[in-house]
């Protein structure tokens, strides 16, 4: 048997409508693998993004949060540490135990 | 990644990118450059006067907190004078309508505003639920937008005022010209992009002050000031027109951010080419001396904008009605390929004889007339306004009361 990945807590929270699609949660705490699988590289942003829609997005539409081609759907705005995500790196920004990531739709009217 | 500083304090960290200059600024500067802006457009077209009663169209959502949260801000800074209520629409529609109304007033508590919720169905006598029970989801968006235009002018007319403010922002603004380019819709090309709509003899004006505000600016000040929004879909399926043009719009901003200014700007000087129409801009470029109005009833048929586009719903029946509508202005038009066609031999063709648009000729983009509804009495560029026709075929199908 494969020894369990390392992993470290990530808060996770759905912000502007985004939590109908996880369970109706806003908040979560993501046991994230230090390390991505495919190629061992450190977990960053981008992984998060795969990791919560592999695990944790229980929704059938999920083009609501990721496009086809795995990146997140134009319209959601992903805060790290309450920063912009534009200023960390976007998805290449590299993840560390305790980060706090916020992910908030403009697209909800009222 | 080190932190960069704020372009604007350099001294505390950057928070915020902003989408049209790429700034990197902290919270502080960023809140202050965000109320600065909305300032510069108040001012700049002049939209209000001292003492001015106005009422802030609050759905509980992001973009009207944020205008109610900015003009109350603004208000006392620069001391506008202005009388600021809140006025909110019970469309009816329980588990979403209901909910979202007691954000509103939580926020007539947090900004100390008196609140007036008025209702489609003390107004109509329909709530959204019994709309939707009788005619189906598809289409409903339009009854639901009709009812809020109309609801809103005579909620403002029941508390005497004469001045509506909604939140709509830049990439609102930028949706819809995409989609009246679209559909071709010069005449609403033109209202949509003014800042004040309505003119002297509208009992009700309104006006957009959020109009050159990024969406993306909008949630996160709302979210750095720690504000309390509802932003829960509407139950009832979102226009699938306005969710493509949506989606193109963000797809537009991923690309290239300043995309959104460019196309709402791009959209005042189109509208600025539409006969008969005055549509305004940020006031700076003329500094007339009033805001440019145009006469605007039914801007924004067709539902409240929130979207995600699932179902075809009432912008297409909409739509489907202009084009019967443009049909029929086509037997005006002259065919220049059918002048240039030769009947084919032995083909006694009778031609006929083209007919030619004369200066009389009704022209689909020429300015509506305003005047007053026969059965209402509200505002309307027709004998009878939308909301009575649309309210005349739901009493006609309405379920007989079972016994």
């Amino acid at each position: 048997m494969a020894p369990e990945p390392e992993t470290m807590p990530i808060s996770v929270d759905f912000l502007g409508g985004l939590d109908t699609l996880f369970s109706n949660k806003t908040s979560h705490t993501i046991s994230l693998p230090l390390l991505n699988p495919s190629d061992s590289s450190p977990a960053n942003v981008g992984f998060l993004i795969s990791y919560l829609v592999k695990h944790h997005l229980k929704h059938p539409r999920t083009e609501f949060f990721v496009q086809g081609d795995g990146h997140l759907t134009p319209g959601i705005l992903v805060l790290i540490n309450e920063a912009d995500w534009e200023l960390e790196g976007e998805e290449e920004c590299e993840l560390k135990a305790g980060d706090k990531v916020v992910f908030v739709s403009t697209m909800h009217g009222g | 990644m080190a932190p960069s500083l704020c372009a604007i304090c350099k001294t505390e960290r950057a928070y915020i990118k902003r989408p049209k200059n790429h700034a990197k600024l902290c919270r502080e500067c960023f809140i202050r450059v965000f109320e600065d802006e909305i300032h510069h457009t108040i001012t700049s077209s002049k939209l209000f006067y001292p003492g001015e009663k106005v009422a802030i169209g609050a759905s509980g959502g992001k973009d009207s907190t944020v205008l109610a949260s900015v003009l109350k801000t603004l208000n006392e800074r620069h001391g506008y004078g202005l009388d600021l209520v809140l006025l909110s629409i019970d469309e009816g529609i329980t588990g979403y309508r209901d909910d979202s109304l007691q954000t509103v007033k939580n926020n007539a508590v947090q900004y100390g505003m008196p609140l007036t919720i008025v209702g489609y169905k003390e107004l109509y006598d329909w709530t959204m639920d019994e709309v939707v029970q009788t005619i189906g989801k598809k289409g409903n968006c339009t009854y639901c937008g009709v009812f809020r235009r109309q609801a809103l002018d005579r909620g403002a007319k029941m508390l005497g005022i004469k001045h509506v403010v909604t939140g709509h922002n830049a990439d609102d603004v930028a949706e819809t010209v995409m989609m009246n380019l679209l559909r071709a819709d010069l005449s609403r090309l033109s209202r949509s992009t003014s800042i004040v709509t309505g003119d002297n003899r509208s009992e009700v004006k309104r006006s957009k002050p959020l109009k050159y505000a990024y969406e993306k600016e909008i949630v996160l000040y709302a979210f750095h000031k720690k504000l309390e929004y509802f932003s829960t879909e509407c139950i009832y399926s979102p226009e699938a027109f306005r969710g493509s043009a949506r989606g193109l719009i963000k797809q537009l901003e991923k690309v290239r951010p300043s995309a959104i200014l460019d196309i709402v700007r791009s959209g005042e000087d189109m509208a600025r080419l539409v006969p008969g129409e005055s549509p305004s801009s940020c006031g700076c470029k003329g500094q007339k001396a009033q805001a440019p109005v145009a006469a605007a009833v039914e801007e924004g048929i067709g539902g409240c904008g929130s979207t995600n586009g699932r179902t075809p719903g009432g912008e297409m029946a909409a739509l489907d009605k202009q084009l019967r509508e443009n049909e029929e202005y086509a037997e005006l038009e002259v065919d220049v390929t059918k002048t240039i066609l030769k009947p084919k031999q032995g083909e006694k063709e009778t031609q006929k004889e083209l007919p030619i648009r004369t200066a009389s000729a009704p022209s689909k983009g020429g300015r509506q007339v305003l005047g007053q509804c026969k059965r209402c009495g509200y505002m309307s560029s027709q004998e009878i306004c939308q909301a009575c026709t649309l309210l005349e075929g739901l009493n006609k199908n309405r379920p007989q009361i079972q016994i």
